[in-house]
């Protein structure tokens, strides 16, 4: 019951990872292209809980954690260099 | 695991599933940046939400204690989603993002 | 002396050894020592960027209020998510939002809770923090908009906040 439905949202999330690659490529714009960055870094972190969940272990929690922080400081760099033409002034 | 434990965790997860599905769904099919906007801060971050929360109520059902990796990822997110729809916002203002024809006012020059 | 040599953030302190007993597998005498370290020295090192402490008064309403804005966050999803599978195209209006607020934090705040409540996302704040720039997803009334944020999350914080 529980392994049908983890592999049902490991699906699921899956093919919101392919929508969101399709909307990083697709554009029309950088700020489009930063939002579906910041939503497949989500989405990542969803994937690597699953998987966790699937192999009964704790261990990816921690890429889960580096991920979400690593990701929240990519989005901000990104921005910040789409509005003022540098990261750090 | 007793039967409802399973199928609470089961629902969780396909919840989770299902808004982060319909994050990723909205960010195609909305027509312009900042009805796109909407989606992933909404949807996505509740997603992920009951996809953690069924972990940790998984870990704590198996008897390997829950993790508290689960909470501060959630907790974290939930803090940095507003922080960057906010940051990206402003970003496409700059760049002039037009807003789709019928939107009701006018986005600030930056 | 002693002043500089204190806690400056006693809140961040206490968020930063909570968070560091949870980072670690379990809390120990190591965890604790190095959980208190942290929370002495990163202030410290940070006390310049940090702004006033910020007059607070009723602060026990806290839990109350994200209580209320989980609920919304379960709620916002569910109308984004209807809105996302209707075939119907949204509505969208951008509304000047007049702030009433006066504390930085507390206007950090209700931008925040907007950002994450039914069909809004704050965009932008005038530089003398007077007007919140809001783009509401689907809306036919703009007025309305900014009568529920007043009630709903304005107002509680205006209680919290000096």
């Amino acid at each position: 019951m529980i392994t049908a439905a983890l592999y049902i949202t490991i699906g699921m999330v899956t093919l919101a990872v392919a929508l969101n690659t399709y909307r990083l490529f697709r554009g029309p714009d950088a700020a489009d292209r930063v939002l579906a960055l910041d939503t497949l870094y989500i989405n990542a972190i969803a994937l690597i809980i699953l998987f966790g969940i699937a192999l009964g272990t704790h261990l990816y929690m921690e890429a889960g954690l580096l991920i979400a922080v690593m990701g929240f400081v990519g989005t901000v760099a990104m921005s910040k260099y789409l509005k003022r033409g540098s990261v750090i002034e | 695991m007793s039967v409802v434990t399973e199928y609470a965790l089961s629902a969780l997860l396909l919840i989770g599933g299902f808004f982060t599905l319909v994050g990723a769904i909205g960010l195609v099919r909305l027509p312009d940046f900042y009805t796109r906007l909407h989606a992933p801060t909404k949807a996505t971050t509740l997603g992920v939400g009951a996809i953690m929360l069924a972990s940790v109520g998984y870990f704590s059902s198996t008897g390997a204690g829950p993790g508290a990796s689960e909470i501060l990822i959630t907790v974290f997110l939930l803090l940095t989603a507003p922080v960057s729809a906010n940051i990206i916002a402003k970003a496409a203002m700059h760049l002039d993002e037009k807003p789709v024809a019928g939107t009701k006012g006018n986005p600030w020059e930056q | 002396m002693s002043t500089r040599l204190g806690f400056p953030q006693p809140f961040l302190s206490v968020i930063l050894f909570c968070v560091w007993q949870l980072l670690g597998d379990g809390v120990s005498g190591a965890s604790i020592i190095v959980g208190l370290v942290l929370a002495w020295l990163l202030p410290q090192l940070t006390r310049g960027f940090w702004p006033e402490r910020p007059a607070t008064r009723k602060l026990w309403l806290m839990p109350v209020y994200v209580l209320r804005v989980l609920v919304d966050i379960v709620m916002a999803s569910i109308s984004v998510a209807r809105l996302v599978l209707n075939p119907r195209q949204p509505e969208p209006a951008f509304i000047n939002y007049p702030v009433t607020l006066e504390n930085p934090l507390a206007i950090t705040i209700l931008a925040s809770t907007v950002s994450l409540t039914p069909g809004t996302v704050s965009a932008d704040i005038s530089d003398d923090y007077q007007v919140l720039l809001i783009h509401a997803l689907d809306t036919q009334d703009p007025d309305q908009v900014i009568a529920d944020i007043r009630r709903r999350y304005e107002a509680p914080l205006l209680e919290m906040f000096k």
